[in-house]
């Protein structure tokens, strides 16, 4: 009945993860993959919540309580106390005065249970210790492939439950990365792991960006031999060749109804914003101008979009309204502000600023204009919200190597997102898989 | 006059001695490989394949990567040797005076024959963003572009396109390694 930080908690995970691969289980990689999430920072305020392993969770394929504490503890609102040594379950009936005096704000526990035909049956009871009050639970009967995208909507369910806030643990991230000279386009779990590859190139691929429906990206291939704006449905497969002009084609965005693509194409010369539909019928201009024009985001409204434009000399951040007009200068701080995102909650945009040589990820709150840095790394890219627009992911490098990170909007967070190949770059947050319940 | 002393720089010097080692160097590679050189391979499942990265099913994409790494050199060697690499300086778009004897090579080749076409391609060192690179790259790519049509190239016989900073010819973070990689090349298609 002790508890511990967070970080003994996930070497003890990490121990009985390599004790039960040690004895034969076969245990697949994600599981152990899971405990190279490193976390680091401290959150203002933290929720302590007491959790431990679910019950029989060695007899499912996936560590599904590391993976709930790891979604919550990068959230930056949680701080996980372990309370394995109890042995709860959901069916427990814990006294939450005791919890309480152990310093625990929350209390969960689950578990989880092989059926006959193959799939998993995971429970899990949440108690709110303050308030000394039943918060319910989930149970979700899904196939093993399943069990970590179960263990995610758990992580969901618990912030929700705690915060008000909808979580977005249980979605898709897309990304790129470099290895063995190919090129591959990956889909991953918002934590990194169960990484999918749809597409694997011999030429590079930048840019993905998700579709509203979560089911379609749009990406640059330079497969012809010249960058293309390529559409391709995820599930199967099939893609096709959206914006193929004379020239080159970039930087595609998916208007928030998912029915238009901003795009940068070079068919008139310069590198000029236009929009199409979806399937790439109907071009149109958007911007006018003899300087860069590319990098377009729209707002979450669909009725203006940000792009970069080197129209005053370095590139600024300007918006338009996407029925076109005159474009207003947003960003004014530094020579160099790039690639735009738009919060979901349209509050905020996040973009990549060079700071005395460095490229790092800043914060623009719209309403103040107010801008800070997110990070004191130098070679940061791709700024994306989460859904919930609670979180950025967001590339840079450490050590030599590119790395995928998340990092809270006070900047205070931030998560090494665990991948199994060496150069990983161009993230982008999917939107919500489940809808609203 | 300014023009002249160039030409005598030990920077020209070496380039010289790289475009004939790539001469001697072409003279092994079959000629069938400057056929399909900067040709665009048609998207199908055959060069591309999903969720499947061992080397058997991308057998057919392997080959494009040979395309573009031996490209260039050999272009050298099979159009007479004219310069097909032209280099900028940081932050620059400007064709420079030295490049201009292979500019005009490469006019007087295109509008001898206004069949053959060129791609030309730019593309810029690694610092700075991805999406805002490629727009660098196309800015190189178009001015070589305008400078040969001002030579009388017709606009059908010149596409200009960008790699960004997505194919560095050289790896590394040096000066020296982003000096190589600010660059526009010309390939016949």
């Amino acid at each position: 009945m002790s508890f511990s930080d967070s970080r003994r908690s996930a070497c003890h995970g990490l121990l009985t993860g390599l004790a039960l691969a040690a004895g034969g289980t076969a245990l697949p990689l994600s599981a152990l993959a899971q405990f190279r999430v490193e976390i680091s920072g401290v959150g203002a305020t933290q929720i302590p919540v007491a959790t431990g392993r679910f019950r029989d969770e060695s007899r499912s394929p996936a560590a599904l309580s590391a993976i709930v504490q790891a979604d919550l503890e990068r959230s930056g609102l949680f701080k996980v106390l372990d309370a394995s040594a109890d042995r709860l379950d959901e069916t427990s009936r814990p006294a939450l005065p005791d919890w309480r005096s152990k310093g625990a704000d929350a209390l969960l526990a689950g578990s989880v249970t092989p059926l006959a035909d193959g799939r998993f049956d995971v429970r899990y009871h949440l108690w709110d210790v303050l308030k000394g009050k039943d918060q319910g639970g989930l149970s979700l009967v899904v196939p093993a492939a399943d069990l970590r995208q179960a263990a995610h909507r758990i992580a969901d369910d618990i912030y929700e439950k705690l915060t008000g806030d909808r979580g977005a643990f249980a979605t898709r991230i897309a990304y790129v990365s470099k290895s063995g000279g190919k090129h591959h386009l990956l889909v991953a779990d918002s934590d990194g792991e169960g990484a999918q590859s749809p597409l694997t190139s011999p030429q590079p691929i930048i840019s993905p960006a998700w579709a509203p429906d979560g089911r379609q990206l749009a990406y640059v291939s330079f497969e012809t031999g010249k960058p293309v704006v390529v559409v391709q449905d995820v599930s199967s497969g099939r893609r096709r060749v959206v914006a193929g002009f004379k020239g080159s084609n970039s930087a595609p965005a998916w208007s928030p109804d998912g029915r238009q693509l901003a795009v940068t194409l070079s068919r008139d010369g310069g590198s000029q914003l236009y929009l199409m539909g979806a399937d790439g019928e109907g071009v149109k201009r958007l911007t006018q101008s003899g300087a860069i024009d590319t990098e377009a985001a729209w707002s979450p409204d669909g009725a203006s979009i940000y792009f970069v434009s080197d129209r005053g000399g370095g590139p600024q951040i300007y918006r338009i309204a996407a029925g076109g007009g005159t474009p207003q200068r947003v960003t004014f701080n530094g020579a160099y502000n790039i690639s735009p995102a738009l919060s979901p909650d349209g509050k905020w945009m996040a973009y990549v600023s060079q700071v005395s040589g460095g490229y790092r990820v800043h914060l623009m709150d719209l309403a103040s204009g107010a801008v800070k840095a997110l990070t004191d790394t130098r070679d940061d890219e791709s700024p994306s919200f989460a859904p919930n627009s609670r979180q950025i992911i967001y590339a840079t490098r450490t050590q030599g190597r590119e790395v995928l990170m998340t990092t809270t909007l006070d900047g205070r967070i931030k998560a090494h997102l665990a991948t199994n190949v060496a150069d990983v770059r161009e993230p982008v947050w999917g939107p919500y898989l489940q809808p609203r319940r | 006059m300014q023009r002249h002393l160039t030409r005598f720089t030990p920077r020209f010097a070496l380039m010289g001695a790289i475009a004939a080692a790539a001469l001697l160097s072409a003279c092994g590679s079959s000629v069938k490989l400057d056929e399909n050189a900067g040709k665009p391979a048609p998207i199908s499942d055959a060069s591309i394949k999903s969720g499947q990265t061992d080397a058997n099913a991308n057998a057919g994409a392997s080959s494009n990567v040979n395309q573009v790494v031996l490209t260039p050199k050999n272009d050298d060697a099979l159009s007479g040797g004219l310069t097909r690499v032209i280099y900028f300086d940081f932050d620059s778009f400007v064709v420079k005076d030295e490049i201009s004897a292979a500019i005009d090579g490469h006019a007087k080749r295109l509008t001898a024959n206004k069949g053959k076409k060129v791609i030309v391609e730019g593309h810029t060192d690694e610092r700075g963003g991805r999406e805002y690179n490629l727009a660098l790259g196309q800015k190189r790519a178009e001015a070589v572009q305008k400078s040969l049509t001002l030579l009388g190239v017709s606009a059908d016989q010149v596409e200009a396109v960008s790699f960004g900073e997505e194919r560095p010819a050289v790896t590394g973070a040096s000066e020296e390694a982003w000096a190589k990689n600010r660059r526009a090349e010309i390939k016949d298609r």
